[in-house]
């Protein structure tokens, strides 16, 4: 039972300091900050489904953000409907696309896969570019009264806000319900030998397409979201290519294959990334700390942060999934 | 007795090398077959085509009167055709008794993780590992690991097991344990489909035997009639006068 897992609680707690902190004294600016943290947090644990669970890098994962920014954002401007039900859909159609490429490119393997998922980002970034309903490399833009279903623009941001944070604790949640299940056995046993699974039973073109999918959901919903809040999205910025990057490093750092480091290293890098990018020395510095950050994880502690705290008290492995 | 496998004319080729040719034969319910062979003669290979993890260039192969020619290897073991690994492969990051649960989870019954983890634990006792049960496979000897590919098998529930060199490389007393837990497994009502070198074992543990050579079945009988084949004795044994120490051991 996923009530039992101290981390469920653990992230409920944490979304509601998320949610009390900048509330409480009205901080618009520290608000701006979290949420940022929490988008980092959504994709990294997202990313952490394929990368960790399954084995399979993506670096393309940021398309799932991107598409769904767009999709999501289309829905609620251009024709007005309901913030949350675009989301929804946006990431439903972003799943759905996921399904169809996943069957396609997940007979890949390493490094084959992992160049297919740079040309499927590639390829859509080129089709947004070139695509006049989205209004080719210009984009969309939210007009001001957009704005108004929610209740005026101050209101709206908070709301997304929230959304955000919402969906931060469900890409969490469900990273524990899957590390779990007998899904997630099935996942693991992939990632440790994928002909050894097969063999042992695990159907792993019908497992590596639903997790490949499942793990486009929740960061297409949040592109809507932020996109939303961001009032315009374009094809440069929505399909980022250094984002996706910096998702590996996030999850290389915190630990890959476990919920609270796959949060923890997207927490702690978007943080030190925004001291780095606001500071006026340092402009454009982070690619270099998040390159050499990788390289230190990757050669000494390969489990990242949660890695390392499973060596040094064992029992932790237990407790913090 | 019924056949419960019967493999007719299937060949494999890989580019020019003929791996496996029109090689036929049947395994009844209850039974232990050997499949016997110098280097390269195919026995793997044919074990991956029963299996599924090797499409066949010709033939049939068919399970409990199901055909089941090219199904791939996560619906064969469904069926209930569960196989053991010549080079050990276990799910290195995790535990034993992990591993033994995925084969029980994704076996014939499909087990919900509850269950599965009660079989694993169950099957984990049966071969002897039951105290390592929470210790990573990677840290596991060689004749841990070997027990954990059969552990991994039986936790599938299977009715015929393929056992690929389940002996190799383990020393006499463990070579001992392996043969009483081959006994115990067949008594228990699962037929044994088994690859092996030593001769001894194979001989001592078959109810029949099949003689493979470049790809092509050389010969099939009773162990006795098997070592008295002249054909098999020229051309797999290579020194007559193995026989006389074979006969020995009978």
């Amino acid at each position: 039972m996923i009530f039992r897992r101290p981390v469920f609680w653990l992230t409920l707690v944490f979304a509601g300091l998320m949610i009390a902190i900048p509330l409480h004294n009205n901080n618009v600016s520290l608000r701006e900050d979290l949420i940022l943290v929490a988008v980092a947090i959504i994709l990294a644990s997202n990313l952490n489904l394929m990368i960790g669970y399954t084995g399979y890098v993506n670096f393309g994962h940021i398309v799932f953000y991107g598409l769904g920014g767009y999709i999501g954002l289309y829905l609620a401007t251009v024709r007005g409907w309901n913030l949350v039900l675009s989301a929804l859909l946006a990431g439903l159609a972003v799943s759905l696309c996921a399904l169809l490429f996943g069957f396609g490119i997940l007979r890949l393997r390493g490094a084959y896969f992992a160049l297919a998922t740079i040309g499927i980002l590639v390829a859509v970034q080129s089709f947004v570019y070139n695509f006049d309903p989205w209004g080719r490399s210009t984009g969309l833009y939210v007009s001001f009264a957009a704005y108004q279903p929610l209740g005026g623009a101050r209101r709206a941001l908070w709301i997304t806000y929230f959304l955000v944070i919402a969906v931060m604790a469900l890409s969490m949640i469900l990273s524990l319900a899957i590390k779990i299940s007998k899904f997630g056995l099935g996942l693991f046993a992939i990632r440790e030998d994928e002909d050894a699974a097969v063999v042992l039973g695990v159907n792993a073109t019908v497992y590596k397409a639903i997790i490949y999918s499942v793990s486009a959901f929740l960061p297409a919903v949040a592109g809507t979201l932020m996109f939303y809040k961001n009032g315009m999205i374009d094809p440069s910025i929505a399909f980022e290519f250094m984002l996706s990057l910096e998702g590996i490093v996030m999850l290389m750092l915190g630990g890959k294959g476990t919920v609270v480091g796959a949060a923890l290293g997207g927490g702690l890098y978007e943080k030190l990334r925004s001291y780095l990018l606001t500071s006026p020395k340092l402009s454009n510095f982070h690619l270099v700390i998040a390159g050499v950050l990788l390289l230190l994880v990757v050669l000494f502690a390969p489990g990242g942060l949660i890695g390392w705290l499973y060596r040094l008290v064992p029992r932790s492995e237990k407790v913090i999934e | 007795m019924t056949a419960l496998l019967e493999v007719s004319g299937v060949t494999k080729r890989f580019g020019g090398l003929l791996a496996v040719s029109d090689v036929s034969f049947t395994l009844a319910e209850g039974e232990i077959l050997g499949l016997i062979g110098p280097n390269g003669a195919g026995k793997t290979t044919l074990f991956n085509m029963v299996n599924g993890v090797y499409k066949l260039n010709a033939g049939k192969i068919s399970f409990a009167g199901q055909d089941i020619t090219n199904r791939p290897p996560n619906e064969v073991v469904h069926l209930g055709i569960a196989r053991t690994h010549q080079i050990v492969k276990p799910l290195y990051g995790m535990t034993v008794l992990e591993n033994v649960t995925v084969g029980a989870c994704f076996g014939r019954d499909s087990l919900q993780l509850k269950p599965a983890r009660k079989v694993a634990l169950e099957v984990l006792e049966r071969v002897g590992l039951a105290e390592r049960a929470d210790t990573p496979a990677r840290s596991l000897t060689i004749a841990g690991k070997k027990r954990l590919e059969v552990a991994r098998a039986l936790a599938a529930h299977p009715k015929l097991l393929l056992l690929d060199e389940v002996l190799a490389g383990l020393n006499p007393t463990e070579v001992e344990l392996m043969i009483g837990m081959v006994r115990s497994i067949r008594d228990s009502g699962i037929s044994v489909l088994m690859i092996e070198h030593l001769m001894q074992a194979i001989m001592s543990l078959s109810d029949r035997i099949v003689v493979l050579n470049l790809g092509s079945k050389l010969a099939e009988g009773r162990p006795q009639e098997v070592v008295n084949n002249s054909d098999v004795v020229e051309a797999y044994l290579g020194f007559p006068d193995i026989v006389d120490k074979l006969r020995g051991v009978q």
